[in-house]
C-alpha cells in the first residue's frame, strides 16, 4: 500500500479517502442493524461518530475491524475493496480497535497487554516472549502518554477502570498504522483520565498519519477531537457536518432536532 | 501489596486499622510468598507426607521399591495432568485424554502386528493421538459443542474401539517391554524413565505456558475469550492446539507406560486416571475457572497423590483409606485456594 500511496502525487492528500462505506447492511436474524451504511473517511482526518444507543454505530465498528462481516455493501481501504472475515485480516490492513468492552485481559500484566496480539518474540521460531523488551518498551510509552500504574508488572484486575481503559487506548495508538476505530474510548472515565485519551488521540490525529473514526455520546468532547461528525440513526447515517462550519451549540442543536424529529416519527407511526 | 492492607490469615481477629505491629511483617511476607507462589503449598503437604510416611514405616518408605512404586501412580496421572492444565485454563477440560493414554499404545501394538517397522508404528501412533485431540478440538469450537460433553464422548469412543479390535484379549508382550537394551530403558523398563518423561514434559510445558506468545495466548482466550478475539488472538486455533498437545502427551507417556507394564488391559478405564489428574491439576492451584493455572503444580499434585498411595499402602492401611484421603486433599486444596484469591482481591483496587 504505502508503495502505491508514495507512486500517487502529492497534491492534496488530506482530501484522499483511506476508508469508504458504500452501502453495508447487517442482520441478526430478524433484527435490521444496518440499513445501508454510505461512510468516507479521508487520509488524516478524525470522524466522530453520533446516535442513540441501538444506532448501529457498535456494529459498523465491528464490521470495519473485522469482527463482524457485513451482509451487502462494499468496505473499501487504500480504493481497495476488502473482505475482513477475522481481526487479523483487518489488522493486515492497519486498522486497529478499541472496544467498548476493553479487550483486556485480567490475568495478564500490563506489559504483556499492551503488546497482546503483537508480542515481542526472540529466538525465531521457537516465539520466546522477549519479557524485558516489552517491559522496557511498556514503560517508556506509559511515561511518555502520562498513563501512571502501579507497575508494568501488575495485572489489569488490579487497575481502575480509568487505568484499564488507559491501556487498552494506549495499546491501539501505539498499533494502529493506517486507522484507529474507537467505540467510547472516554465511557466511565474521570475528567483527568479524558484529557489524557483525548490528548493521546489528538496527538496522533496531529501527525496524519492515522485517520480516526471515534464513537462518543458527549458532543463537547467529539467538537474539540473530530474534523467531522456522522450522526447515526435507525442504522442509517442521517447527517454530515463539518465541524469547521458549525458550533458546539449548533450541533448540540443539530442532534436535538433530529432526534425530535425522530420522535415525531415514531409517534406519528404509533398514532 | 499494600502497607495498609488487613492480614486476615495471620491475625483475623487482632488486625487494627493502626500501625501494624512489626513483628508480622516477616508473617505478611511469607503469606504473600503463597499467595503468589500457589506451588508452594503442595509442594509443602508433600513434604509433610513424605516425613510423616517416613517416621511411621522408616526406611521401607525411602527404599528405592517405594519409592518408584509412588513414581508409578504418579507418572500417568502427572503426564495427564500436565496436559489437561493447558485445557483448563483456556477454562475448557479434556475427559479423554485418560482414553488416549490407553488408546495410544493400543494403537502402537496392533500397527507393529501389522508388520509395521516399531518407530514407524509409534510414530504414527503419536499421529493418530494428535488426531483424535483434533476431533475433539475442532467438534468444541466449530459445532459449539461444550468440551466436557465432546471429550466425554471420546472417552465412550476410544474405549469401544479398544474392547472391539482387541477382541477383548490381552495384548503382551509389549514391543521393547522384553528388552533390556538402551531404547528399551529409554522407553519404559527402567524405573524412572517413565517419571523422567513425565518431568521433561512438565519442563517443557511450563516454559510453552510462561515463556512463548502461544503460552501468553492461551491465558488470554481462557482470561477473556472475546477481548482477546478482538484484539486478533486466534483463539480457535489456540484451543485446537491445546488439545492436540494433551492428547499427544497422554498418547506419548501411555506408551511409555505400556513398555513399563509389558502388558495391555482393554477393560482399563480412561476415566480412572482423567479424575486423578484434574484432581492432581487442582492440588496443584489451578482454577477450572480459566485464565489461571500452573503446569508445576499439576505435577506437584500427581507426586503428591503418588506418595499418598504408596506411603498408605506401606504403612497397612487399606487403599480405602486412600480414596477418602485423595478426596480431601482435593477439597483441603481447593477451598484453600479459593480462600487466598479472596485475600489477593482484597490487596487490589486503587
Amino acid at each position: 500500500m504505502s508503495v502505491e500511496a508514495a507512486a500517487q502525487p502529492p497534491a492534496a492528500p488530506a482530501s484522499q479517502p483511506v476508508l469508504e462505506v458504500r452501502g453495508v447492511t447487517k442482520r441478526f436474524g430478524a433484527l435490521v442493524v444496518l440499513r445501508g451504511i454510505d461512510l468516507v473517511l479521508r487520509q488524516g482526518e478524525v470522524l466522530g461518530l453520533v446516535g442513540d444507543n441501538g444506532a448501529g454505530k457498535s456494529t459498523l465498528v465491528k464490521i470495519l475491524s473485522g469482527f463482524h462481516q457485513q451482509d451487502e455493501g462494499d468496505v473499501i481501504v487504500g480504493g481497495e475493496r476488502v473482505r475482513f472475515n477475522s481481526v487479523e485480516a483487518a489488522r493486515a490492513h492497519g486498522i486497529e480497535t478499541v472496544y467498548q468492552d476493553l479487550a483486556l485481559i485480567p490475568q495478564l500484566p500490563v506489559y504483556l497487554n499492551l503488546f497482546l496480539g503483537h508480542e515481542l518474540t526472540k529466538l525465531g521460531p521457537l516465539r520466546f516472549l522477549d519479557k524485558r523488551g516489552m517491559r522496557r518498551l511498556s514503560r517508556q510509552y506509559l511515561d511518555d502518554i502520562n498513563v501512571h500504574v502501579p507497575s508494568v508488572d501488575a495485572e489489569t484486575e488490579q487497575l481502575s477502570g480509568g487505568q484499564r481503559q488507559a491501556i487498552a487506548v494506549a495499546r491501539a495508538v501505539r498499533a494502529a498504522r493506517k486507522i484507529l476505530l474507537l467505540d467510547e474510548p472516554l465511557a466511565a472515565m474521570g475528567a483527568r483520565e479524558s484529557r489524557l485519551i483525548i490528548d493521546l488521540v489528538k496527538d496522533l490525529a496531529s501527525t496524519g498519519r492515522v485517520s480516526i473514526i471515534v464513537i462518543d455520546h458527549n458532543y463537547a468532547h467529539l467538537f474539540e477531537l473530530c474534523d467531522r461528525i456522522n450522526v447515526m440513526q435507525g442504522g442509517r447515517i442521517t447527517t454530515d457536518q463539518q465541524v469547521h462550519e458549525t458550533s458546539l451549540e449548533k450541533l448540540t442543536e443539530l442532534m436535538v432536532s433530529s432526534y425530535r424529529r425522530q420522535i415525531e416519527a415514531v409517534s406519528n407511526a404509533g398514532a | 501489596m499494600r502497607p495498609g492492607a488487613p492480614t486476615p490469615a495471620t491475625a483475623p481477629a487482632a488486625t487494627s486499622p493502626g500501625q501494624p505491629h512489626p513483628a508480622w511483617a516477616l508473617g505478611r511476607r511469607v503469606l504473600r510468598l503463597f499467595l503468589y507462589q500457589r506451588e508452594l503449598t503442595p509442594v509443602l503437604i508433600t513434604i509433610g507426607l513424605f516425613a510423616y510416611f517416613t517416621v511411621r514405616a522408616g526406611s521401607t518408605f525411602t527404599d528405592q521399591l517405594s519409592l518408584s512404586s509412588a513414581a508409578g501412580y504418579a507418572g500417568p496421572i502427572g503426564a495427564i495432568a500436565v496436559g489437561e492444565v493447558l485445557l483448563l485454563v483456556l477454562a475448557e477440560i479434556d475427559l479423554s485424554t485418560g482414553q488416549i493414554f490407553l488408546f495410544g499404545p493400543w494403537v502402537e501394538y496392533w500397527l507393529h502386528s501389522d508388520g509395521l517397522p516399531l518407530v514407524a508404528a509409534i510414530l504414527l501412533a503419536l499421529l493418530v493421538c494428535c488426531g483424535v485431540g483434533a476431533i475433539n478440538g475442532l467438534i468444541t469450537v466449530r459445532l459449539n459443542v461444550p468440551s466436557f460433553v465432546t471429550t466425554l464422548a471420546m472417552n465412550f469412543v476410544l474405549f469401544g474401539l479398544v474392547l472391539i479390535y482387541s477382541n477383548d484379549a490381552q495384548a503382551s508382550p509389549i514391543p521393547l517391554s522384553d528388552g533390556s537394551g538402551f531404547s528399551s530403558k529409554l522407553m519404559g523398563t527402567w524405573v524412572w524413565s517413565e517419571i523422567l518423561w513425565v518431568l521433561a514434559i512438565t519442563i517443557l510445558m511450563a516454559v510453552l505456558l510462561t515463556r512463548t506468545r502461544f503460552g501468553t495466548r492461551i491465558v488470554a482466550t481462557g482470561g477473556n475469550l472475546i477481548g482477546a478475539a478482538e484484539a486478533g488472538v486466534p483463539v480457535r486455533r489456540v484451543k485446537v492446539w491445546c488439545f492436540v498437545i494433551s492428547a499427544f502427551l497422554a498418547g506419548l507417556v501411555g506408551i511409555v507406560d505400556a513398555v513399563k507394564y509389558g502388558n495391555l488391559d482393554p477393560g482399563n478405564f480412561g476415566v480412572d486416571y482423567i479424575l486423578y489428574a484434574v484432581g492432581a491439576c487442582v492440588i496443584g492451584g489451578t482454577a477450572l475457572t480459566g485464565g489461571r493455572g500452573t503446569v508445576i503444580g499439576a505435577f506437584i499434585g500427581a507426586i503428591l497423590i503418588g506418595v499418598l498411595e504408596d506411603g498408605l499402602t506401606l504403612i497397612g492401611v487399606s487403599t480405602n483409606d486412600f480414596y477418602v484421603w485423595v478426596g480431601v486433599v482435593i477439597i483441603f486444596a481447593m477451598a484453600l485456594n479459593a480462600q487466598f484469591d479472596r485475600l489477593l482481591a482484597r490487596t487490589r483496587g486503587t
